[in-house]
């Protein structure tokens, strides 16, 4: 297993990014485009073919029951806990969907899990990451909000399986962006990151102690963040718009002009971290528009109540880390909603400090993530002394008696974190045990999440209470529970059968691998050949082209035949599914015209030099080809 | 001694062995601890046993270092607690601790038995009143009554309970050294008495914390 070109990827709410460490600093690795980040938006084109990012967008608008974004609200949720979002968000469930099955969302008129569509981001990263490298990239590093539960958790790591991407860590969002500060920073204290993207809030709060990077207590919300902000300028345009004071007209069911509001008021939104006032002008059907100016004032104004509620949670922090506000050494920025100078002045009370800003808050997630995927490939001068320390974020419990959760893990202890439960059997000769696994700090089991039922199967038969059955349950350090149980009068193991309460079965993962067929190092082999052949084409288009100018006529009889064999054994190779000989053939092809080039460059230079375009270079008369070296001093 | 995470000849982790947490840091099972050396442990452990050092491993020092390094926060977690160090301690020692864990308050409320819940009897008057105290502010709650003197009764109260707090860990570190000089030279007579002492004082701690939280709930 190579340990080369280990990416890290910020799949985020909004944006997702992939960066990887060059020498002693991680780089975010842009798209063809040349754009740092990927639009977290999926969408499918006019040829049913799937389209993601800044291709994706302009789908939003023209045919918005096409595309889809924000699906990270989504991951591993059943269809009980987003009825919220559903009002909020344009997300079309699949019509057959029954209550305790994975989500399906519809775009078009095809149906996808919430993994399916991130792995549609991922993949796109991935493509990034390997153009860049010219390698295939298999291992990845990924990011996620450090309240994410079990469930989510696991969901992304599905998500990166069905991309092709062996995900060797699930690495907290604010922990990941304090490795990026910490690396040149290399000082001892205690760090707070205020973390508020896109779609979800975290606050953790870290000792740095030579190195290593210890968690001591998390807190957040995994619905709050931008997109509240955005969705509450949009119920007030849609109600100025539906109101008597304003256009007196209903958009609300018109998909492409809600995008077009919501696109507008992001505008507005970003424009007014900056700005005194912001300007809306958004064109509605009808020919009918929408104008409006929103001051500052205003503005701070309506997103205070959204601000208010990420101050519950850095207080829990706190309370949790048992420390002071004042005790706090840094406090750390992190996520493109913290540009509002709203949340920075309300951060800056909180901790009664000045918040760090000095890392672009919508790469340093990436950025870190790139770290861990450094030390996780057996590190480097800076990162070898580097260690990261995480926690749980979520009390792990077990439904017990009554309905009551017996928490056995509770929340921020460092993981991997075990805790070992004694079950028997009620009745003689009882065979399966079932448990039920919750997370959350709540007393009542139906208050928590459930994360799965476990029926320990194949228990010995023996008269009630007698089997004494070993339940271990450990959390990984990637946040995910684990659970392995054995008989200890028997010391058989018993076998576990895991119902996740919400997610995919490692079965339906695998179909859906399969489905994509993108295996990584085939796919990557076979773009490869296309991209070959493809240069092999322009290279013959060329060569073609080249014999009717006069430079061919210029070449020695030698010359000609040992190009036109090459030429030949390019044809004859570059339909193959050899990547090498075409490259090869590409390369031999490409040093035997050299020569030619060159007497062609000069053709096309003298005529520049008589005023002639280089078009017309092809219909001069006669060879034409002067000294390069005194063009060159003409120049 | 300390138990063995790591192969004598190669270095390489190895499968972690059922061992007491005090055993795993190689300390002795005495309860005064020195948590800054502890915390130097606990780095040092991790720095060779958490599973991002075995990134590229193979599958099976991976498990090692998973159990190793859950074993090695479940024992920090534990330690570090001078509460949680003691219950672990006398559970370590047979004494069941049952009776006033949480497990068995939440198992009381859902089987609806009373919990066997002794107020200590130095607290009785105290808690007595208190209790009504109290039941009279959550009725002018109710009511939307406000009596500056109830509040200054109950703030007296609340007091009052934390000095006695305070005091009980005071008496608990008393049993602590009694303990630690037992692990060295007493009889096992000696010992199951200081376990008992400890046993009593967590219980009369833990029931003076729920007043606390009762206090504080009524007053917010």
């Amino acid at each position: 297993m190579s340990s080369d070109h280990i990416v890290g990827i910020d799949l985020g709410t909004t944006n997702s990014l992939v960066a990887y460490m060059q020498g002693d600093s991680p780089v975010v690795i842009p798209g063809e485009d040349g754009l740092n980040l990927v639009p977290s938006v999926v969408a499918l084109d006019e040829k049913n073919q799937i389209v993601v990012g800044n291709a994706a967008r302009r789908y939003l608008i023209e045919t918005p029951e096409r595309a889809v974004y924000s699906v990270k609200r989504l991951m591993g949720r059943g269809l009980e806990d987003i009825r919220d979002e559903l009002k909020l968000f344009p997300f079309r469930l699949a019509e057959d969907l029954q209550p305790g099955e994975v989500l399906r969302i519809k775009i078009g008129e095809r149906t996808y899990t919430p993994p399916e569509i991130s792995a549609q981001v991922l993949r796109q990263l991935k493509r990034n990451a390997e153009r860049f490298f010219g390698a295939p990239v298999t291992q990845a590093v990924i990011t996620v909000p450090a309240y994410f539960n079990d469930a989510q958790r696991q969901a992304t790591k599905d998500a990166g399986r069905i991309a092709g991407l062996n995900v060797l860590r699930l690495v907290n969002e604010p922990t990941a962006a304090s490795l990026a500060y910490g690396l040149d920073k290399k000082k001892n204290g205690i760090v707070a990151v205020y973390d508020l993207g896109g779609g979800t809030f975290d606050i953790s709060i870290l000792k740095l102690h030579d190195g290593i990077f210890e968690v001591i207590s998390t807190n957040g919300d995994t619905h709050l963040g931008g997109d509240d902000i955005d969705n509450l300028l949009i119920a007030i345009a849609l109600d100025d718009i539906r109101g008597e004071l304003g256009l007196g007209i209903d958009v609300r069911r018109s998909g492409a002009a809600v995008q077009r509001i919501r696109q507008a008021m992001i505008e507005a939104k970003i424009a007014l971290s900056s700005q005194p006032t912001a300007k809306v002008d958004v064109d509605l059907p009808g020919g009918k528009k929408y104008q409006r100016e929103i001051s500052l004032e205003v503005f701070e104004q309506m997103i205070q109540p959204i601000m208010d509620r990420t101050v519950g949670p850095c207080k829990q922090a706190l309370k949790d880390a048992g420390l002071k506000p004042e005790q706090i050494d840094e406090v750390v920025l992190v996520g493109g909603s913290t540009r509002i100078p709203k949340v920075r002045r309300l951060v800056q009370d909180l901790f009664a400090r000045m918040p760090h800003t000095d890392l672009n808050p919508d790469e340093v997630v990436a950025l870190g993530a790139a770290v861990q995927a450094n030390i996780l490939g057996g590190g480097s001068e800076i990162t070898k002394e580097m260690l990261l320390l995480d926690v749980t974020p979520l009390s792990l419990g077990i439904e017990v008696a009554g309905g009551v959760t017996d928490k056995v893990i509770l929340r921020n202890s460092t993981v991997p974190a075990s805790a070992t439960q004694y079950y028997t059997t009620q009745v003689d000769g009882q065979t399966n045990v079932a448990i039920h696994v919750l997370q959350g700090e709540r007393e009542l089991a139906r208050d928590c999440r459930s994360l799965a039922r476990f029926d320990l199967k194949g228990v010995p038969p023996m008269p009630a209470g007698l089997p004494r059955i070993e339940v271990k349950f450990l959390i990984d350090a990637n946040g995910i529970l684990r659970v392995s149980a054995r008989e200890q009068r028997s010391g058989q193991e018993a076998e576990i059968d895991v119902q996740p309460s919400y997610g995919l079965t490692d079965e339906q993962v695998e179909n859906m691998l399969l489905e994509s067929f993108d295996c990584a190092e085939e796919d990557f082999r076979q773009r490869q050949v296309i991209e070959a052949r493809r240069e092999a084409d322009t290279i013959l288009t060329a060569l073609g082209k080249a014999k009717n100018n006069h430079a061919w006529q210029e070449l020695t009889n030698e010359e000609h035949r040992n190009v036109e064999t090459l030429e030949k054994a390019l044809v004859a190779v570059k339909d193959g599914d050899d990547y090498h000989a075409i490259r090869a053939g590409i390369d031999t092809l490409n040093e035997a015209t050299m020569h030619l080039a060159e007497l062609m460059m000069d053709t096309a230079v003298s005529t520049a030099l008589k005023g002639r375009t280089m078009d017309d270079t092809d219909l001069a008369e006669g060879p034409q080809a002067g000294h390069p070296v005194a063009k060159a001093e003409f120049e | 001694m300390r138990a063995v995470h790591f192969c004598s000849s190669c270095g390489k982790v190895q499968p972690p062995v059922p061992v007491d947490y005090f055993t795993f840091f190689g300390f002795p099972r005495k309860l005064n601890l020195d948590t800054a050396e502890l915390e130097k442990e606990f780095y040092a452990l991790s720095r060779r046993l958490h599973p991002d050092v075995f990134g590229q491993a193979d599958d099976r020092e991976r498990t090692w270092s998973l159990e190793q390094s859950s074993m090695l926060n479940d024992a920090y977690r534990t330690l570090k607690d001078p509460i949680k160090r003691t219950e672990y301690l006398l559970r370590l020692e047979g004494v069941e601790l049952e009776e006033q864990s949480k497990q068995a308050t939440e198992k009381a409320r859902a089987t609806g038995e009373l919990k066997k819940q002794v107020v200590p009897p130095d607290l009785l008057e105290e808690v007595f009143e208190l209790n009504l105290h109290l039941e009279e502010l959550r009725v002018q709650k109710k009511m939307g009554e406000d009596d500056p003197a109830l509040l200054e009764e109950i703030g007296k109260a609340k007091l009052s309970l934390d000095e006695k707090y305070e005091a009980l860990f005071n008496e608990l570190k008393t049993e602590w050294n009694n303990w630690d000089k037992s692990v060295d030279n007493g009889t096992e007579e000696d010992q199951r008495k200081i376990l008992d002492g400890m046993l009593d004082v967590l219980n009369r701690r833990n029931y003076v914390r729920n007043l606390v939280r009762d206090v504080n709930e009524a007053l917010e």
